[in-house]
């Protein structure tokens, strides 16, 4: 597996540029990396893809240097270590390229309501409350992320959880920036609509 | 990267993440170094003269900076001239910070800690290595430290080895003054330098 990235949204570094130090790229870029191991595994599997994601990462640097755009080329180690992950487990991916779609039977997404602040005891009965409320909020997106077609999951898992710019989607998801912006559109709709669907809201939106 | 607006319905999914990066992130340091593959080890440590950062390589102690001299800035330049691969790894300088806080509550007279003089070159190096010397307590001018080494009539280019030093506190530029019995500038401040010398005298 090639860890360098390619295609339009990746551009070179000017001869000279500064390689920032890796404590840099874990600290700005770990948030929005956790969120698409997250949305590409669940939640109990995404540490495991998570660290293998920053190893391979590690290893790679700074051969890597004349990666500009760093949350990219993350984005895609990341990508790969989920594809191999589920590879592993017997599964299909749940985002992956346009040449390998997501099978409709395979249900390797499991969210777990609730995991996020189930081992989180110190801030009191409060805090336990508050935290089992907020996983299990988050539970319910995940639940509904899972549910839209692998287009509109990785253009809204992409844009707005993993922070890329559309034309990095784009090249991930092997369509155009445009298709991608209308995409993320598009499973942000959904996603409303999968998140309320007792309250017959308009979707003027 | 241009800042990305997060939809409402999806902050649910983003707002429980601290602690999961802060364990995962003590988890990937852990591994990293174990695989040998954090080049530049860092912590910054509280002290009577303002935050300390402290790098170490494999061969040992590289860089002690002051908050004066921008943190951010020097682990910028750490990646640029030794390598990239820059971790915060604290386990990694935790003899470092230990016999530093000994020496801040008086129970250290003299560092024992392997050091990385790579950031020195020729006459500068030359130079670190006469200011330890020096011994704790005392204080020796610009010009006597010119005068020992291979260049004796060197004395500015002693001041500005002293104002490069790499290892201030553990190489103690802090005891080279000036001859007529001022002070002398220091890169941690002339108020770090007082209470430096303050300190060992008492």
């Amino acid at each position: 597996m090639s860890l360098e990235p390619s295609g339009p949204g990746h551009k070179q570094a000017a001869p000279g540029a500064a390689v920032p130090p890796f404590e840099v790229l874990v600290t700005q870029h770990g948030p929005a990396v956790l969120r698409l191991c997250r949305a590409m595994v669940g939640v109990l599997d995404a540490d495991d893809v998570w660290q293998e994601t920053f190893m391979a990462a590690l290893r790679a640097y700074p051969s890597s240097g004349n990666v500009r755009n760093f949350q990219a080329w993350l984005v895609t180690i990341a990508r790969n270590k989920a594809v191999d992950h589920h590879r592993k487990a017997g599964r299909l991916p749940l985002l992956s390229d346009s040449s390998m779609e997501f099978g409709a039977g395979a249900a390797p997404f499991r969210p777990v309501p609730g995991s996020c602040g189930s081992d989180d005891v110190q801030g009191g009965g409060d805090g336990v409350v508050r935290a089992v409320e907020a996983g299990e909020t988050a539970g319910l997106v995940w639940a509904a992320l899972a549910k839209l077609p692998p287009t509109q999951r990785g253009a809204v898992v992409y844009h707005h959880l993993a922070g890329l710019n559309y034309a990095d989607v784009s090249a991930l998801l092997g369509n155009s920036e445009a298709a991608a912006r209308r995409a993320a559109a598009d499973g942000m709709k959904a996603l409303r609509t999968l998140l309320v669907p007792s309250e017959g809201m308009e979707h003027d939106g | 990267m241009d800042e990305h607006e997060l939809p409402a319905e999806l902050a649910p999914v983003v707002a429980a993440d601290a602690e999961a990066l802060n364990r995962l992130g003590a988890a990937f340091r852990k591994r990293a170094s174990s695989e040998g593959l954090v080049d530049v080890a860092y912590r910054v440590i509280d002290s009577p003269v303002g935050r300390l950062l402290l790098a170490a390589t494999e061969a040992g102690l590289v860089r002690v900076a002051f908050a004066s001299e921008g943190h951010d800035a020097v682990l910028e330049s750490l990646a640029a001239t030794i390598s990239p691969r820059v971790l915060a790894d604290p386990a990694r300088l935790d003899a470092a910070a230990k016999e530093l806080e000994e020496y801040f509550d008086r129970r250290r007279r003299h560092f024992d800690l392997a050091l990385d003089f790579r950031l020195a070159h020729g006459f500068r190096r030359e130079v670190l290595s006469h200011l330890q010397e020096i011994g704790y307590g005392r204080t020796a001018s610009y010009a006597a430290v010119a005068a020992l080494t291979s260049s004796p009539r060197a004395v500015r280019a002693v001041g500005t080895a002293c104002a490069r030093n790499p290892l201030p506190l553990v190489v103690p530029c802090h005891r080279v003054v000036r001859s007529d019995g001022g002070q002398g500038a220091y890169l941690g401040g002339m108020e770090a330098k007082s209470l430096l010398l303050a300190l060992e005298v008492a």
